[in-house]
């Protein structure tokens, strides 16, 4: 029993969804990066918990 | 059912789209003179910005600006049918619908305003969102069928990458940015009326009102110097800023009077000595305007990276 060999149509879906695949890929590495690098920076990060916050008491 | 529909379009359509066309849709070749000047903005900006924030903010800026091309090609499908050097954009040549490039468009345009000014901040990706804006509905779909200052007007949507890679370093506007906006924005009509003189599309076919149609040949190679002489002060002008230098400057009025005596000698010469030389002054003066805008920009780099070493800059 032999497959059918592929199409020239499904090979360039094979192209069109592996660029897809790579750019989607691609997109999630920066997310992240970025999310590591604006983290790691902690400027807007402030926990508005059950901790006193000093700089928040009218003196 | 989809199955059916599936084989029905495989048989009319034998040219499925490919990746590739989808790529074309952004106008890669647009995009890399968009990732070149806001790369530009961005790293003169007095403010450094963090490698990986640089990265993505000149992806999204990049991505805004093909989202806009892909938008540009589903509104002007008709026209890029009629002429030449359009006709086999992937819209009017059938590998994708109209419909794809629009869809195409608008959900990059949301991708990248929102990611800029998550990545940025957000006036960043204001000013993404207006120049797409202003690209697709302002000049496509309004003033590029309309008014023979179309490429004026178009030349502003271009104009504003550098601004916004500045903005995405500094967070704010200033004489720099504002100036390397002008430079771009001057440079477009003299770039481009010198390619319509020698190119000679079938814009008046296609509805487009080129100036070299509406008001003649000869006021167009007059409309060329004179938005070559107003380029001057900015470019200049640009290069006593903060941004500039010594060397920023030398190279300005080196490349500004060279474009000067270019479009001087495109304005003295009719049409019947440009068709004897095949247009020599007029593709030599477009070849040399591309080199321009490349070595202004490039010298504001230069400029930028001799400072940490106390050679640049005033």
């Amino acid at each position: 029993m032999s497959f059918r060999p592929a199409h020239e149509i499904h090979k360039r879906r094979f192209g069109r969804n592996l660029g897809l695949g790579l750019v989607l890929g691609a997109f999630v590495a920066l997310v992240f990066a970025l999310t590591v690098v604006k983290v790691q920076r902690g400027e807007p990060m402030q926990g508005y918990d059950h901790v006193v916050q000093p700089e928040a008491i009218k003196q | 059912m989809s199955e059916s529909i599936t084989v029905e379009r495989i048989g009319e359509a034998p040219h499925e789209a490919s990746f590739n066309d989808y790529v074309q849709l952004l106008k890669p070749r647009v995009m890399s003179l968009v990732v070149f000047t806001a790369l530009v903005g961005l790293l003169v900006a007095p403010v450094p910005l963090h490698p990986v924030e640089a990265v993505a903010a000149i992806l999204f800026i990049a991505l805004g600006a093909g989202a806009s091309g892909a938008l540009n090609m589903w509104w002007d499908a008709d026209i890029d049918a009629v002429m030449k050097r359009t006709a086999r954009r992937p819209v009017p040549a059938g590998k994708v619908e109209g419909g794809e490039a629009l869809g195409l468009g608008v959900a990059l345009s949301g991708i990248s305003v929102v990611m800029l000014g998550l990545a940025t901040n957000v006036l960043a990706a204001g000013l993404l969102a207006f120049t797409i804006f202003f690209y697709a509905v302002v000049y496509s779909m309004w003033l590029k069928r309309l008014t023979p200052q179309n490429i004026v007007i178009g030349g502003a949507a271009g104009a504003f990458p550098p601004m916004i890679g500045w903005v995405c370093a500094t967070g704010s506007l200033s004489l720099e940015a504002v100036l390397m906006f002008a430079l771009i924005f001057m440079w477009t009509p003299p770039h481009f009326w010198a390619l319509a003189l020698f190119m000679k599309e079938d814009y008046h076919k296609a509805g487009v009102p080129m100036l070299t149609v509406t008001h003649g040949r000869k006021s167009t190679r007059l409309h060329i110097l004179v938005y070559t002489l107003l380029l001057v002060p900015v470019a200049v002008g640009a290069a006593l800023t903060s941004i500039g230098g010594p060397f920023t400057l030398a190279v300005a009025v080196a490349l500004n009077a060279w474009f000067v005596v270019g479009a001087v000698r495109i304005w003295r010469r009719d049409e019947v000595v440009a068709e004897a030389d095949k247009y020599a002054v007029e593709k030599a003066v477009f070849r040399f305007s591309l080199l321009y805008l490349f070595l202004h920009f490039g010298a504001f780099l230069v400029e930028a990276a001799l400072k940490p070493y106390g050679l640049g800059g005033w």
